[in-house]
């Protein structure tokens, strides 16, 4: 079965590639593009991981991460913060909030895809 | 009757006892002869000297005589003239009086008078070294606070010392600039109503901030810290915020005692610091995340043209992404630039200064040089710089040195402007002739300056680099002259408002009174305190009229303040009232004030706030308080604002001092205690004249035994009262 990803980032930009990418692994992909939209698409979709920004419109990555975690049905989504903030106050933030990993841009896509592998891998 | 006349009954006595001894002894020797003679002898010897005992008494008084004489001599001089010399001696002792003892009498008696005499005559000199020793300690002592409040005054930190109480004992220039600041009426009171001596400096800073700092001090302290300081950071009620250095001062106490008895604050208002810092960081923050993010769509778009398998579509979208993002970053970079040359300035600390100075400066140091001449050419007189003036005279007078030594240039000229664009002034070396190549102005720009034999590290490039400004030599061909132009900072304007105002001029204002070290909060009541020691507030008002129920209104009010004994003129408070009505005619001739003057002036809902805060925890003072009283208490219900103090009346206390006086107005009191009377009739200046009046009627209140306000509104009011009966 394929592993499901959600990718939750305002910028379009950073959306295209990331799609795909994601696509080219194989895995099935959905984008959001902003908190509000993000979350709605984890309760609806489960995907097995989301690569989430931090900062976006509606909500932020923060909240959402947050708000994910209340969940119980949606402890198993994996979340990859993607974020430009880099300071380390940020990161402690976004693991203590429930992220799995922590990812600051920029970011080399091959390190990228190797951690989501890695993240998937032992659900799978 | 003369006392040399007049016979001592001591003389007397001994006359008596002598003549009781002769007279006795005759008896005696009588008594005894008389019992050796026969009866027949007896009746001889009666016959014989009987008849010849008139001639014995007459040699018995003979004989007393000359005893008399001679006692009244010996009476003279062994008792007489040591008495006359112990009444002097006790003037002496009692007294002032510097005077030589006549020496008379017996010689011990004279020399006596002598030792005596230099008793007396080294007590005046000692008398007289000490108070020469006093003059001289007290003129240095007043010498140290005069240097030390000059000192004070020309700093630009603002420095505030208050006692444990939190009574301002001094304050500088800067200070009172920077409470201005803070004043919630800062057209009206000018902070006048904040910083003063004696005021409390708790009007400003929470009481419990200021406690915790010395509470940390003194832990310090304890701990034997060399030099024990806290610093606190607060807001104010404008709004501004403040850094506070404070360091104790200690005690008088001999030795290393650790008890506190004041503090010093240095005060920094650093709003405009706090909100560069900001903008600062907001900047940096605007910079990183922003680039962050755009390098890692860039980074991702780029790593996917790397799959060998992209169709033409997609490859193009990706194109498209990188594009789209290097010119958002070019954007961002560009904006940054931008804001970061316009609101951060170079760190090097700058100065603000008068353009116009710095240029006589600069025209003082080139002249100092030799060559060449020096003049102003156009100076905008207007323009505040923001510069390091040190190094940019060191530049140009660099410049100026190179250009007479290298290229004989005798004249140079100075001109000053601001540049056409942006917050920025030129600042132009002007010379007639030749000009030098562009390597040759690099070179200048590079080389450590040097006038002759001054070097300096530092290049022209350094310093323009250090004023964030720029440097270049343009030549006018035409006019055959060329010019080194340094674009240099301007001062933003709240900083030019702040050096302009209140430049010290004339006498230097006294903001200090090291008395009010001693003075503590004493637990008495107002009532129970000594007149001497209580903070008055001395004001008068000008009126349309004299009747406020009938609409007569205030259209000035001036205030001086007593604090510690002495009048501080510099703390004062005048201010224009627009009365909402017109100013009758007839009154104009009394108080100067025409209705011009009064409009588009702030009116009194705007100016008995400012005054009251400025009279707060004060002793109003005013010559027949009750009508300028009647005026403030018919503005209570409008403005919410009591005048609850105690009131003291100079009318009623001259009337107490001087009961026999005809007239107690203002000016013949004025006249009386010999005050020189300015600016009669404006309310400062009458305000003033009452404060004089005041001081002087202190001691002689207390002749009266009045001592204590208490003391002083009872005796005012039964002179009130005293008053009203006639």
């Amino acid at each position: 079965m394929t592993n499901k990803i959600l990718i939750a980032d305002d910028e379009p930009n950073i959306l295209i590639s990331l799609e795909f990418l994601m696509k080219r692994e194989g895995y099935e992909v959905t984008v959001a593009r902003d908190g509000i939209e993000a979350l709605a698409a984890i309760i609806a979709t489960r995907p097995d991981l989301v690569l989430l920004d931090v900062m976006m419109p509606g909500k932020t990555g923060f909240e959402v991460c947050q708000e994910v975690r209340t969940h119980d049905g949606l402890k198993d989504v994996r979340i990859l913060m993607l974020t430009a903030k880099g300071r380390d106050t940020d990161v402690a933030k976004g693991l203590a909030l429930g992220a799995d990993a922590y990812v600051t841009k920029p970011f080399s896509t091959r390190e990228l895809v190797q951690k989501v592998r890695s993240m998937l891998e032992p659900t799978t | 009757m003369n006392p040399r006349l007049r016979p001592d009954r001591r003389v007397l006595l001994a006359l008596a006892a002598l003549a009781l001894l002769m007279l006795g002894w005759a008896l005696v020797s009588g008594a005894l002869l008389w019992l050796t003679l026969e009866p027949a002898e007896r009746d001889t010897a009666g016959a014989l000297i009987g008849s010849r005992l008139p001639l014995a008494g007459m040699t018995m008084v003979f004989v007393l005589l000359i005893a008399a004489a001679g006692l009244n001599v010996l009476y003279r001089h062994y008792i007489v003239a040591p008495a006359r010399l112990l009444d002097e001696a006790r003037i002496l002792l009692g007294t002032d009086v510097q005077r030589t003892l006549t020496p008379q009498g017996a010689a011990e008696n004279r020399a006596l008078a002598d030792v005596i005499s230099g008793f007396a005559e080294q007590r005046a000199r000692l008398r007289a070294d000490i108070t020469q020793q006093v003059r001289e300690a007290s003129r240095s002592v007043e010498q140290e606070r005069s240097r030390l409040a000059a000192l004070m005054s020309e700093l630009t930190q603002s420095v505030v010392v208050c006692n444990l109480d939190g009574r301002i004992l001094l304050y500088n220039n800067r200070a009172r600039l920077q409470f201005r600041a803070l004043s919630d009426a800062p057209a009206v009171a000018s902070g006048a109503e904040l910083i003063g001596l004696g005021r409390s400096i708790y009007t400003v800073f929470d009481r419990k901030l200021v406690a915790h700092a010395l509470e940390n001090i003194q832990q310090r302290m304890q701990r034997g810290v060399a030099s024990p300081s806290a610093q606190f950071v607060t807001t104010t009620r404008a709004g501004q915020l403040l850094r506070a250095q404070m360091t104790p001062v200690r005690a008088g106490g001999e030795g290393d005692d650790k008890s506190i008895g004041g503090f010093v604050l240095m005060l920094d208002n650093i709003t405009r610091d706090f909100e560069e810092e900001s903008a600062r960081d907001r900047l940096l923050l605007g910079l990183t995340e922003g680039s962050r993010a755009s390098l890692a769509n860039m980074q991702a778009a780029i790593d996917m043209l790397d799959f060998p398998d992209l169709d033409t579509a997609m490859r193009e979208r990706f194109h498209g992404v990188i594009r789209d993002e290097v010119g958002a970053m070019s954007t961002r970079v560009g904006k940054l630039a931008d804001e970061s040359t316009r609101g951060i300035k170079a760190r090097w600390p700058l100065e603000d200064m008068l353009g116009a100075d710095l240029v006589s400066a600069a025209l003082r140091r080139i002249e100092s040089l030799g060559a060449p001449r020096a003049a102003a050419d156009e100076v905008d007189g207007s323009l505040w710089l923001k510069v390091d003036s040190f190094s940019l005279l060191q530049a140009l007078a660099c410049l100026a040195f190179r250009l007479a030594d290298e290229y004989d240039i005798r004249a140079v000229q100075l001109r000053l402007g601001a540049a056409p664009q942006g917050a920025r002034a030129q600042l132009d070396l002007i010379w007639q002739g030749q000009t030098m190549s562009t390597e040759t102005v690099m070179n200048w720009q590079m080389d450590g300056m040097t006038t002759g034999s001054e070097r300096s590290p530092l290049s022209v490039r350094d310093v323009v680099e250090r004023h964030g400004g720029e440097f270049w030599l343009e030549r006018e061909r035409v006019r055959h002259r060329a010019f080194f132009r340094f674009l240099l900072p301007l001062a933003s304007e709240r900083e030019q408002l702040d050096t302009a105002t209140f430049v010290p001029q004339g006498s230097r204002p006294e903001y200090y009174d090291f008395d009010l070290f001693r003075s503590t909060e004493s637990s008495r009541t107002l009532a129970d305190r000594p007149l001497t020691e209580l903070t008055y507030t001395v004001f008068d008002t000008e009126t349309t009229g004299l009747n406020p129920s009938e609409g007569d209104e205030i259209i000035q009010i001036g205030a001086a303040r007593i604090v510690n004994g002495k009048l501080l003129r510099q703390e004062s408070f005048e201010q224009l009232v627009d009365p909402q009505r017109t100013i009758p005619a007839a009154s104009i001739p009394i108080h100067g004030i025409t209705q011009v003057q009064v409009d588009g002036q702030p009116t009194i809902a705007t100016v008995l706030p400012a005054f009251h805060a400025f009279a707060q925890d004060t002793v109003l003072v005013a010559h027949n308080a009750a009508f300028d009283m009647r005026f403030l208490q018919l503005k209570e219900a409008a403005t919410g604002l009591r005048f609850e103090q105690p009131v003291l009346d100079t009318l009623l206390l001259s009337a107490l001092v001087h009961p026999n006086q005809e007239s107690h107005r203002l000016e013949a009191i004025a006249e009386r205690f010999n005050i020189t009377v300015i600016g009669r009739h404006t309310a400062l200046g009458d305000a003033i004249v009452t404060a004089e009046v005041f001081l002087r009627l202190i001691p002689l209140l207390a002749e009266k035994g009045i001592h204590t306000l208490g003391e002083a509104r009872e005796a005012a009011q039964q002179t009130y009262y005293a008053r009203l009966k006639y």
